[in-house]
């Protein structure tokens, strides 16, 4: 139950190895460039911060693609208006987000269960919607919020002034965020996120948080104050997927309402029940499957897939590929849907639980050895 | 009964109805500190009503409950066990996916750092102290070897123990216990009557609801009677045990014990 300090450093050691490295490992899955390392970091924080919520309290929010959103336009206008460094475009997409939260939080967390789910998620939809068209002199709705020649730049203007027609890239003090540059700057971030996250697991305010998911009213009748232990899982929850909405900024400075819709908000809901729920990596796995799925097998079309079963008969491979072709290019949902399904139904606990009995089968073979060298 | 400087705890004219029925009038009810209080009563007396009066669960219709003077109406629930009340319920409330005493220490924290305490960089097992002192609740009930295990997988019995030693731990002025024993073999009733007394003997303020004459008769100091939601009788055991009224009240409702 207890993790030593020791343990905890292990796991976060072999968690940066494994991150540092994705630019190798990926390399023969054919997953290892920038733009999808970029994707599996940025959703890795995003996801991290909301299993914290979901995995340790219980609570289903369906609207936290919002605090996303609400991230990447702070983080815009912050290149707008301050610099294009994005330190300080990540902070106040962090600010702005935790604002969001503690409103929404403040409201939804009058209910509990599937009327919390509710009010998440229409509190999301109104943001959308605001973000969409009605706000739009600060979203630039449709067209998304993007960075232009004539923008102020305060800051940028006040220490050396931009010279040239084109738009300024964003930089983190002269290293342009794009590329591999981009993916390790995020991969830094999100080894700190994953290090406080691990931190939260292992405290006793994880501790209470978990409790309030296993027993709510036992908790107050123990003397908590439950909401504030669930607003402060929400406000902190709310601030990673401004974090993550910010760095998308960083990376491709652009801010589109269509980050807020509520496909958003289940898709981060997907991916953390696929990996595991309330587990520490689980929720990441998910993160890998379900970017793999989106932007690899939806790369293949009926000619890719021809040309990698060649090395059958040529009536075998037509058939095969005619079975195949449903599963992947436009059709990658369906494979996905599927993996879903069976992943719910036969380990409910996601990825994880099939990495726990396959472990758990390891040491079964090995307990005879243990018991011998007890006795 | 003695002077009021030593009560403790009490219920002053205390109705409440639910829809057409009357579920408590005009309850009146004074403990002492340190004294042990049984609460008896046939089936859908009200005692169950009357406890969760006691714990702001429900809010009564007229009168107020008190608490070392303090008035407990409209405080929530988190707030009366910070004042110091804790309770054990009928069905046992405890957290079922966490270890024992991971149940333990989660009371322990509340007692110590309040409703609410921020804290996610500290690591939960640089809690020694908290640790021992949970270890140690665990030990007196004899469930100390399940510490490890899920709460889910105790018996009823150990359940109850579990949520025994929760309300320990806190050491609360005032220990509301609704059917400690129900359910639970005769010889798990006995040790659990034992620990009771030794609670007793550090001077905690109790009051037990109980449908088991041996139990209250081995622990009560004083014993009301609660008949269709009106307190019918009151005194010491021997007198209560001889009073026509509670006879008829128990024979007459089919309840016989």
């Amino acid at each position: 139950m207890l993790l030593s300090s020791r343990s905890e450093l292990r796991t976060l050691l072999i968690f940066a190895a494994v991150v540092l490295m994705m630019p190798i490992w990926l390399l023969p899955l054919g997953a290892a460039y920038p733009d999808l390392l970029q994707k599996f970091a940025i959703f890795g924080i995003f996801v991290i911060g909301y299993n914290l919520f979901f995995g340790l309290t219980g609570y289903l929010s369906f609207g936290h693609a919002t605090f996303l959103g609400v991230g990447s336009y702070a983080a815009v206008w912050c290149f707008k208006l301050l610099t294009v460094n994005v330190l300080p475009a990540i902070v106040f997409g962090i600010l702005v987000s935790g604002f969001f939260a503690a409103v929404i939080g403040f409201i939804c967390l009058r209910r509990s269960g599937i009327y919390f789910s509710i009010l998440t998620l229409a509190l999301a939809q109104m943001c959308y919607s605001l973000a969409y068209s009605v706000l739009t002199p600060i979203t630039n709705g449709e067209t998304s919020l993007q960075m232009e020649a004539h923008d102020a730049r305060l800051l940028d203007s006040w220490i050396a002034p931009h010279v040239g027609d084109g738009l300024p890239i964003t930089h983190l003090f002269g290293i342009p965020m794009s590329g591999y540059p981009g993916f390790y700057f995020c991969a830094v971030i999100l080894i700190i996120s994953f290090w406080f996250s691990i931190r939260i697991f292992n405290s006793p305010f994880g501790l209470q948080l978990r409790a309030i998911k296993s027993n709510q009213e036992r908790m107050q009748y123990s003397g908590y104050n439950t909401r504030i232990y669930l607003f402060s899982a929400f406000l902190i929850s709310g601030m990673y997927a401004g974090l993550a909405g910010s760095l998308m900024a960083a990376i491709d400075p652009l801010a589109g309402a269509e980050r807020m819709q509520w496909t958003a908000s289940g898709e981060v809901v997907l991916m953390t029940i696929l990996g595991g729920v309330g587990t520490l990596i689980g929720p990441m796995l998910g993160v890998g499957v379900i970017k793999y799925f989106e932007n690899i097998f939806s790369s293949y079309n009926h000619d890719a897939l021809l040309e990698s079963f060649s090395f059958l008969p040529q009536p075998l491979a037509e058939a095969l590929t005619f079975v195949v072709s449903p599963f992947v290019g436009e059709g990658w949902h369906l494979t996905l849907g599927i993996l879903f399904m069976l992943v719910v139904i036969f380990l409910p606990g996601g990825i994880m639980e099939g990495v726990d009995r396959i472990r758990a089968r390891f040491s079964r073979h090995k307990q005879p050895q243990q018991t011998e060298q007890t006795t | 009964m003695s002077d009021s400087a030593s009560i403790i705890f009490n219920i002053d004219n205390v109705n409440k109805t639910f829809g057409g029925l009357q579920a408590l009038s005009n309850v009146n009810l004074a403990v002492e500190e340190g004294q042990t209080r049984a609460i008896i009563g046939p089936n859908g007396a009200g005692k169950s009503t009357l406890l969760n009066v006691c714990v702001g669960r429900i809010a009564p219709d007229t009168g107020v409950v008190r608490f070392r003077g303090q008035s407990l109406t409209g405080r929530t629930p988190h707030d009366i066990n910070q004042l110091g009340v804790a309770r054990v319920f009928q069905t046992p409330e405890i957290f079922p996916d966490l270890s024992l005493l991971q149940n333990v220490m989660i009371s322990a924290f509340s007692k110590r750092d309040g409703a609410f305490r921020f804290s996610p960089l500290k690591a939960l097992k640089a809690e020694r102290q908290l640790y021992e002192e949970s270890m140690h609740y665990l030990e007196d009930l004899d469930i100390a070897e399940h510490a490890e295990q899920l709460a889910a997988n105790l018996s009823r019995g150990d359940k109850r123990r579990l949520e025994l030693a929760m309300c320990l731990v806190q050491h609360p002025r005032l220990l509301l216990l609704d059917e400690p024993t129900a359910g639970m073999s005769r010889h798990d009733t006995n040790r659990t009557i034992e620990i009771l007394k030794k609670i007793k003997e550090r001077g905690m303020t109790k009051i037990i609801i109980e449908h088991d004459m041996h139990v209250v008769f081995s622990l009560a100091d004083r014993i009301s009677v609660l008949a269709q939601g009106a307190i019918i009788a009151e005194g010491l055991p021997e007198e209560v045990r001889n009073n026509e009224k509670v006879q008829e009240a128990y024979l007459g409702g089919g309840q016989h014990d």
